[in-house]
């Protein structure tokens, strides 16, 4: 009997949560950045995500579940086999850092290219990097809010931080993120290299003081 | 509500955590004000853009591991 109720979980598992793969897939590299590592960090999810099934409740939410155990298998096991690399934490930024920074492109070019045209032309790989840069924490609170879309609360409870820690982490993570779409951007040419106007930080008080 | 206090509060906005009174009067400021509204929908657009880009193919030979190891018996515990 207890065998037959687990043998009907294991299924109702694998058909549950295999949809997943391809988003924690992604999030992993993210994390390792590394895809030999992600596999493995994957597959270690899935195992232990199987194992634990019997605790998970219904009517809970199976992603975040999987996510908060595949964030907690990287910090355990995959982090610390490595050094870390540089984790710069850059100044803080004005608002709307790339967008005054397209929008000062645009006011110089003749061919008016809209921001977000400019944004849509920057290919996959340079956008993984620009995330993949971030000092962990950032990345994480990143990745989780505006990749895969979690709420603070479920950020919260995945990194297993306040909800006070998860808003500045985004905050700061999502401003460092622009900076480094910017700098890549010109780096490597895809955004057009005409004069930028020096940002303008009286811009930003002008209207409030 | 002025641009200073509208683009303080962007993040706040876009993920749904203020309140119906704060969200209304940036509703309002940004109605009345295009730079503003300009860039929140380049934030928007950024995180659209952030989400699509960052999509990976699950390699053929993972997904056989984890099917795989999925469909044996669990080990005793």
């Amino acid at each position: 009997m207890g065998t037959l109720v687990r043998m009907a979980d294991q299924a109702r598992f694998a058909e549950l949560a295999m949809p997943y793969m391809s988003p924690l897939y992604s999030a992993a590299l993210r994390m390792t950045r590394n895809p030999s590592d992600a596999e493995d960090l994957v597959q270690e999810t899935y195992l232990r995500a199987y194992r634990g099934f019997g605790g998970f409740k219904d009517g809970t939410n199976l992603k975040a579940w999987l996510y908060k155990i595949l964030t907690n298998t990287f910090i355990n096991s995959y982090r610390a086999k490595k050094r870390r690399p540089d984790e710069v934490d850059l100044d803080d930024t004005e608002d709307f850092y790339l967008f005054r920074r397209l929008g000062g492109l645009e006011a110089a070019e003749a061919g008016r290219t809209p921001e977000t045209e400019v944004l849509d032309s920057i290919p996959d790989e340079v956008v993984k990097e620009a995330l993949e840069v971030l000092p962990e924490q950032f990345r994480m609170a990143v990745l989780l809010a505006d990749v895969e879309g979690f709420s603070y609360k479920e950020i919260a409870e995945i990194m297993d931080v306040p909800i006070g820690t998860v808003m500045s982490r985004l905050h700061r993570g999502r401003k460092q993120l622009q900076q480094r779409l910017w700098e890549f951007g010109r780096e490597r040419g895809l955004i057009p290299t005409v004069p930028v106007p020096a940002p303008a930080p009286e811009a930003a008080g002008q209207a409030g003081g | 509500m002025d641009c200073d206090k509208a683009s303080y509060r962007v993040y706040r906005y876009l993920d749904g955590q203020l309140t119906v009174w704060r969200r209304w009067t940036i509703r309002r400021h940004l109605d009345r004000c295009p730079p503003c509204a300009q860039g929140f929908d380049f934030e928007i657009e950024l995180r659209q853009v952030l989400s699509m880009k960052c999509r990976d193919e699950v390699p053929p030979e993972l997904q056989r591991r984890i099917a795989e190891a999925l469909g044996e018996p669990l080990p005793p515990d």
